[in-house]
């Protein structure tokens, strides 16, 4: 896993909720048996018409936005647990996700692929969507050591929470599967006792 | 202070903890299938990491599969690429594998429920979010990403931070032609679809005392529908009798030691929950849902709500529905009785009681998949097949088909398919398709007067007075 330690970067506005896994990445591109290519796919039926042209009022077609920070609604990546939703961001280049609430599944899928998903109050979310519309080229800081967001000049700031544990993992680039190989002793002890 | 049924059965498998951090559980049975497998297979074997504990791993091919002429090969080319290599991971790590065409194969949580391979006070996952449905049971089950399936594979473990706990009571009798499936869907529709994010939820009442284990099933299985990481249902009589000779389930002296612990895993009178919703059985009636989330759900004979906010107004747009119309009356050419929210034979016994005699409305398509082959048998067994058939419907082979459309099973373009299965997201059952979600008892309805009726109003009247 890629390290995260501080981000800085424009970002693109999102500004719709409940944004479901099938929309991230619709079931039929899930024949796949490697993490390579979901990129392309990424919200494939809001990118694409059924003739697969760009659709020109899909927010990730509008040549003014751009940046490896995704700010959506409420409620980002509810519904199926296929981790490929987050394949599919981070190889769209997605290195933060930004919403005011996230499912469970998707965020604990987010962050074992180094995809920071970043918690903010819903008025922030609002501002924050508010600026980047109004100025597509804002520049913002994720600044994980710190827990904060922000952008510089301005009072848009808010700080975020993220498991300690987790945080450590995404810092230093580790996965669980290295922290519970670790762990085999134990386990081993754990089962025997069953 | 009292222990839930929840905090019995984790912390009974918590291996280890981190200060201020997650904790290290134990997971006693791990399904996979050929979906969100493989790149967890990939990931060990590129870091050199064996499969830990084979034997606690059962797999079955389901997602992907083609739900007619299952003894040839598969058609579509990566769809057969992907089923060969769950053949050929499981058989390097000696997983046992229930593929296509085995008697045990299956939607993931058909199959295990009903070869007794999922017991109470169990803890399983599945690359699947609607593992939640073993929790009717009184198991921690739900559904895990594949960096997760690679942990298990790895350590037979998972690290987890334990969830908060919510309790759903639902007391009194249910009415006559309200099903488990309307209970979810009435629920999900009063607290919504993140109401229950960040917690495990426990099903308590009369209601689910009441119910079958199918029925318990339904209700578990989309737990996930209003954010909740699982659902549980404590265990009981019911629940021994179901799991009682069952294929993989523990027999004699054991069955009647591993009955004494179950008995044992009831929340405490005591126990207290971090939140807590209470609803009366006669509030429920057949619902059916009108948006693009499983929350937008409202009683059949019900308008649709007229609110003002983008989220559903483009909802409604993609449905091509308007605020504040019935439901009742729409014309529907697509039903799909299937999928693990109904698929078991309880479901299917419904449909034809209710088909029995009757047609099937020209202009429906329909679609009944059952969730697995012993369902399938069962089908032909009972009767029930003739039923279907001698009705114009059309029985197809085991799969998870158009709850998903990986396969050849999408409803086209446009179209309004009344499913019995657990999303309605936009495209969900094929790109630009309309979902419908409702009971299976609606759905047969459906299919035979070919629009949305009211089957309280049939149940009572005949049904060609509403023909009419
Ligand atoms: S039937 Fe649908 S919800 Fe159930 S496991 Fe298959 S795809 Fe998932």
């Amino acid at each position: 896993m890629e390290k995260f330690t501080t981000l800085h970067s424009t970002a693109i506005p999102l500004d719709i909720e409940n944004i479901d896994t099938d929309q991230i990445i619709p079931a039929r591109f899930l024949k796949a048996t490697d993490k390579q290519g979901f990129g392309d796919n990424a919200f494939r039926d809001w990118r694409f018409d059924k003739e697969g042209n760009p659709n020109k009022d899909f927010v990730l077609n509008d040549p003014k936005f751009s940046g490896s920070i995704l700010v959506a609604g409420d409620n980002f990546g509810c519904g199926s647990s296929r981790e490929h939703a987050a394949w599919a961001l981070v190889g769209y280049g997605f290195k933060v996700i930004v919403s005011s609430f996230f499912a469970d599944i998707f965020k604990g899928n987010a962050l074992n692929n180094g995809l920071l998903p970043v918690q903010v109050s819903p008025t922030f979310l609002k501002q924050l969507l508010n600026l980047i519309q109004a100025k597509p080229d804002t520049q913002i800081t994720v600044d994980l050591e710190n827990q904060t967001i922000f952008v510089a000049d301005t009072d848009l700031k808010e700080s975020f929470d993220i498991d300690p544990y987790k945080k450590t993992c995404m810092i230093n680039g580790y996965d669980d599967i290295d922290y519970l190989l670790s762990k085999k002793k134990e386990i081993e002890q754990f089962e025997a006792a069953l | 202070m009292g222990k839930t049924l929840f905090d019995k059965v984790w912390d009974a498998h918590v291996v280890d903890s981190i200060d201020n951090g997650p904790q290290v559980l134990y997971i006693d049975k791990h399904l996979i299938h050929e979906v969100t497998s493989p790149q967890a297979f990939k990931e060990l074997e590129e870091r050199n990491i064996p499969i830990f504990r084979p034997d606690q791993i059962v797999a079955t091919a389901d997602h992907n599969t083609p739900t007619v002429n299952q003894h040839l090969p598969v058609r579509d080319e990566l769809s057969r690429n992907q089923l060969k290599q769950l053949a050929e991971n499981c058989e390097k790590s000696g997983i046992t594998l229930y593929g296509l065409g085995h008697p045990y194969n299956g939607i993931v949580h058909v199959m295990a429920p009903e070869l007794g391979i999922t017991q109470p006070g169990m803890t399983m996952v599945c690359g699947d979010s609607h593992t939640s449905t073993h929790g009717a049971f009184g198991s921690i089950a739900f559904g895990i990403g594949t960096s997760q399936v690679a942990q298990v594979f790895a350590s037979q473990c998972l690290l987890l931070t334990k969830p908060k706990s919510l309790r759903v009571s639902v007391n009194g009798k249910l009415k006559n032609g309200v099903l488990p499936k309307d209970v979810i869907l009435y629920i999900i529709s009063k607290i919504g679809t993140n109401a229950g994010t960040g917690y495990f939820c426990e099903y308590a009442g009369d209601v689910f005392e009441d119910m079958s284990m199918e029925g318990r099933m339904t209700v578990c299985n989309m737990s996930i529908e209003m954010g909740a990481r699982g659902g549980m249902i404590a265990p009981d009589q019911t629940t021994f009798d179901y799991v009682k000779g069952r294929e993989f389930a523990p027999k004699g002296e054991e069955f009647d030691k591993k009955v004494s612990y179950w008995k044992t895993l009831p929340s405490d009178e005591d126990a207290v929950f971090d939140k807590e919703y209470t609803f009366d059985a006669a509030d429920i009636e057949p619902m059916v849902t009108y948006g693009t989330n499983p929350g937008m759900g409202i009683k059949i004979n019900a308008r649709i709500p007229e609110l003002n906010d983008a989220s559903f107004e483009k909802s409604l747009q993609y449905m091509d529905f308007k605020k504040g119309e019935y439901m009742l009356n729409k014309p529907i050419n697509y039903v799909f009785i299937g999928s693990c929210t109904n698929s078991r034979i309880e479901d299917f016994r419904v449909a034809a009681q209710f088909i029995k005699g009757k047609q099937k409305a020209d202009n429906v398509t329909a679609w009944l998949v059952p969730g697995s082959k012993q369902v399938e048998s069962q089908i032909e067994a009972e009767g029930l097949k003739d039923i279907f058939e001698a009705a114009g419907f059309e029985l197809r082979q085991p799969g998870c088909s158009a709850c998903l459309a990986m396969n050849d099973d999408k409803i086209p373009q446009g179209e309004y398919c009344v499913s019995t299965s657990n999303r309605n997201f936009e495209g969900r059952q094929g790109q630009g398709a309309r979902t419908i979600l409702a009971s299976p008892l609606v759905a047969a309805a459906t299919a035979v007067l070919g629009k949305i009726v009211d089957v309280t109003k049939l149940l009572e009247h005949s049904y060609e007075e509403e023909l009419i």
